[in-house]
């Protein structure tokens, strides 16, 4: 039974958007504070820090996660995806992100490192969404600059086009 | 915001945890999901010693069919809950509770049974848990106990688990052939409810359940009562339950939601029923 004391520095490992990455936090070290400081992942924004506002929420092993409500010693051996992770290649948008640029469902950016990750999540278990689906998935989040219709928009027609895409490779 | 230093202790075993807990006593809290409390830790309203994460012993996230009931084990996370095949016929009270609960991005993380230890008096399972008459399953290093849900909640936040026990598991029960329904009014949808309602109505009577309003989930037993007693009987219920201001709502408006959304509740249920 690993007990892991308050008063030094832990190495803690897991699977960062396909790599390794290792790197030592205290117990008390959030997740969203671990990736941004300590491994240099600074694309995952730090909001509320109680959960409210969603801005942090990453991916660890498949579940929406809010990394300001988890300790970077709780994902040990994970797996993490985050806003980092979405693009194809360092010039190339996903079709969420290009489908959030047309659409303009984002002004400051603050919150859509998180919104990408809720949605990207969401859309493959999800491929065919109803608008009131998305609006409950969105509920997870605050936005203070859109007012939310234009990430609605985005996110239905990335649905669309990933479908599509889907389709095709079906066909082929 | 962010929480004051403390031991990590990953258990892998409930003996391991439990061990923990008899040494360290109330130094030591259990960390299952840790949507409710490392919020009260990244505020600092709890601060313990050592932290025993629970995630990772397996017995614990076992869900099964019990004598009438359904046991969940301490390490199942609400969206298992939720996505669970056939939950709409087995336990259709949680499953239309369940979507209130959070949000998705919480739910996937949260415990069922850190929502019942947490206790908040808004929350939805807790209410559930006492409108269904369920039961929380307590262990310690040495003893075992089973304590009914009405006697588990004690207060805001407040519970009548020991400091030295853990929650193993909660039953809900899972009565056949009654209606059931469930409804909240909050600011969003996924937000703490401002008044939230269950209501059980079989072929003898209705059980209404109400949070938000005491210090803690209560549900009372009417007969089939229709029309202006029923409405009497909610009137009682809304002065009964001590309703407070705070900065969601007033007493008065809190009132006024056992009234009109408890009733709607029981109607609800009662056309499941039929």
């Amino acid at each position: 039974m690993p007990r892991l004391s308050a008063a030094a520095r832990h190495t803690v490992r897991f699977t960062l958007n396909g790599r390794p990455v290792a790197g030592q936090a205290a117990p008390r070290t959030l997740l969203s504070d671990f990736l941004r400081h300590e491994i240099g992942a600074t694309g995952t924004h730090v909001g509320c820090e109680h959960g409210v506002c969603g801005a942090c929420t990453v991916d660890v092993d498949g579940m929406l996660t809010r990394a300001c409500m988890t300790l970077a010693v709780q994902v040990e051996g994970a797996t993490i995806r985050t806003v980092e992770g979405l693009a194809p290649a360092p010039d190339r948008l996903s079709v969420l992100q290009a489908a959030f640029r047309r659409h303009h469902a984002l002004q400051c950016g603050f919150c859509t490192a998180g919104i990408l990750m809720s949605l990207d999540v969401f859309l493959k278990a999800e491929p065919d969404p109803s608008e009131d689906a998305v609006r409950d998935l969105l509920s997870g989040h605050l936005c203070r600059c859109t007012g939310y219709t234009p990430i609605v928009r985005a996110a239905l027609e990335a649905a669309a086009e990933l479908r599509d895409a889907q389709g095709e490779s079906a066909h082929a | 915001m962010k929480p004051a230093a403390f031991d990590y202790v990953r258990a892998e075993s409930v003996d391991e945890a439990l061990a923990v807990l008899r040494e360290e006593g109330s130094d030591a809290r259990i960390l299952a999901g840790g949507m409710s409390f490392m919020a009260m830790l990244n505020m600092r309203l709890a601060r313990p010693k050592v932290l025993v994460d629970i995630m990772r012993v397996a017995p614990l996230a076992r869900m099964e069919e019990e004598k009438g009931a359904l046991k969940i084990g301490a390490g199942v996370r609400q969206a298992r809950l939720l996505a669970a095949d056939g939950l709409d016929h087995a336990a259709p009270l949680l499953a239309k509770a369940l979507p209130f609960t959070g949000h998705a991005q919480t739910r996937s993380r949260g415990t069922v049974c850190g929502s019942i230890a947490h206790a908040d008096p808004s929350a939805e399972l807790p209410l559930c848990l006492v409108t269904l008459k369920g039961h929380v399953h307590l262990k310690t290093a040495k003893t075992s106990r089973k304590v009914a849900a009405d006697d588990f909640f004690t207060g805001m936040m407040a519970t009548a688990k020991a400091d030295d026990e853990m929650i193993e598991a909660v039953s809900f029960p899972t009565p056949k052939g009654e209606g059931t329904a469930f409804r909240e009014i909050a600011r969003r949808h996924g937000d703490f409810a401002i008044v939230a309602c269950a209501a059980l109505v079989s072929g003898t009577g209705i059980r209404l359940g109400v949070g938000g309003v005491a210090d803690m989930p209560v549900a009372r037993d009417f007969p089939l009562l229709d029309g202006s007693a029923l409405d009497d009987a909610l009137n009682a219920l809304a002065w009964e339950l001590d309703a407070r201001d705070d900065v969601h709502a007033s007493a008065r408006y809190r009132r006024e939601l056992v009234r009109r959304i408890g009733r709607a509740t029981i109607e609800e249920a009662r056309r499941c029923r039929a």
